[in-house]
């Protein structure tokens, strides 16, 4: 893990790249903190299907034996030949779903309504002989169980949904979390670090030139005061009419003939 | 992202029913039944003569039609082939477990219902985490 964290991005460590990598991290903080509300949102939403899935799952039992035992009534009064009618009776469905969306922070959940497309005319004759009271009560309850069936296969899509919604950003949430924010981080303190080593080589070079100027400067002004003093020199050995030259030349005789000669 | 599963927006769909004899005539006698043209229907009814291939068959071409938005499944059913509800994950069609008439609901072989359990327990440990 520390391994991972310690990587850092391959950038060139220049002051641009370290103003792109700065608005990289600011935007890496607010991507985060949107999609951490976002999973935040999700969540919540979550936990209502959740609770509406569970009493709905409990109260389709209900409505399933209700439309069972209004069957059971049907087939008592109207004969058992009632389901051989209704099982010939199938054309077309009348009875059907539409299925629209509905967008919760950016999810797109699918929501069914159900909706009768036609009267069921066709098999308003079922139990026209005996029973039809029953029949028709009967259907009654079957349409209500699939009202709440439908609702229930609403919820039930949304719940997988909204699962799958969930992980993808929860994951992304640590992904930037764990990965890019560290990343991001790591590259800017490189190239802080780089800047100021550059900063400080460039200082003592600085520094080293101008001690090296200074030296020079010096030199040159001992070199021209001792070209003047020479020079200087000179002149007044030439008002005396004799040249500094030649007077140390007289000089070096002199002392070559006579050691005790002394100034 | 592009492995979200896509949602139709459908105008209009069908409910389809694996469900024994009974459920089935109640069904269909609030009028959800539906024959095509090739005398397909969008039901299948189950008794001690059917075989698992055919709820297999019916299962797969169910959940693979377009027109079909829900589907109903008997739980006795389902428990028949339960590794294929178990691994159906699509939104669309929704998979139903219905009780039936003569089998008990039990609510612990609800595909749904377990992974609805599972999350409540795993949330509330998630939760002492976050």
């Amino acid at each position: 893990m520390s391994g991972q964290g310690q990587q850092r991005l391959n950038v060139v460590p220049t002051v641009t790249m370290l103003g792109v990598m700065k608005a990289r991290l600011v935007g890496a903080t607010r991507g985060h903190a949107l999609l951490k509300k976002k999973s935040d949102a999700l969540t919540v939403q979550f936990r209502q299907i959740l609770k509406k899935i569970v009493s709905s799952k409990e109260s389709m039992g209900d409505f399933m034996r209700a439309s069972s035992f209004a069957l059971t009534e049907a087939k008592y009064v109207a004969g058992d030949s009632v389901k051989h009618v209704v099982l010939e009776n199938v054309r077309s469905a009348s009875l059907r779903v539409r299925s629209r969306q509905e967008n919760i922070a950016g999810v797109r959940l699918p929501k069914f309504e159900h909706f009768s497309e036609s009267e069921p005319s066709r098999s308003d004759l079922t139990g026209l002989a005996r029973g039809g009271q029953q029949v028709q009560a009967c259907r009654a309850a079957y349409a209500r169980a699939i009202e709440v069936l439908v609702e229930l296969a609403s919820l039930q899509t949304s719940f997988l949904t909204l699962d799958e919604a969930i992980k993808t950003t929860n994951r992304r949430v640590n992904a930037l979390e764990n990965v890019v924010k560290p990343r991001i981080e790591n590259t800017i303190s490189y190239i802080k670090g780089e800047l100021d080593e550059l900063e400080r080589e460039d200082f003592f070079r600085l520094k080293k030139i101008q001690g090296y100027k200074k030296r020079e400067i010096e030199r040159q002004m001992a070199a021209a005061k001792g070209f003047a003093e020479e020079k200087e020199a000179e002149e007044i050995s030439l008002r005396r009419g004799i040249s500094v030259g030649a007077a140390h030349h007289l000089l070096e005789i002199a002392a070559e003939k006579d050691a005790d000669i002394i100034f | 992202m592009a492995n979200r599963p896509q949602i139709p927006a459908n105008n209009s769909a069908l409910i389809a029913m694996i469900a024994d004899e009974d459920t089935v005539t109640g069904f269909l006698l609030a009028g959800v039944g539906n024959v095509d043209i090739r005398r397909k229907t969008n039901y299948l009814i189950v008794d001690s003569k059917t075989t698992v291939k055919a709820i297999e068959d019916a299962f797969k071409e169910f959940t693979t039609k377009e027109d079909i938005a829900i589907v109903l499944i008997s739980q006795y059913v389902a428990n028949v082939i339960r590794f294929l509800v178990d691994s159906y994950n699509n939104p669309i069609p929704a998979i139903l477990e219905i009780p039936s008439k003569d089998h008990p609901y039990d609510p612990a072989h609800d595909s749904v219902l377990s992974r609805v359990k599972y999350l409540f327990s795993a949330e509330s440990v998630a939760s002492d985490r976050r």
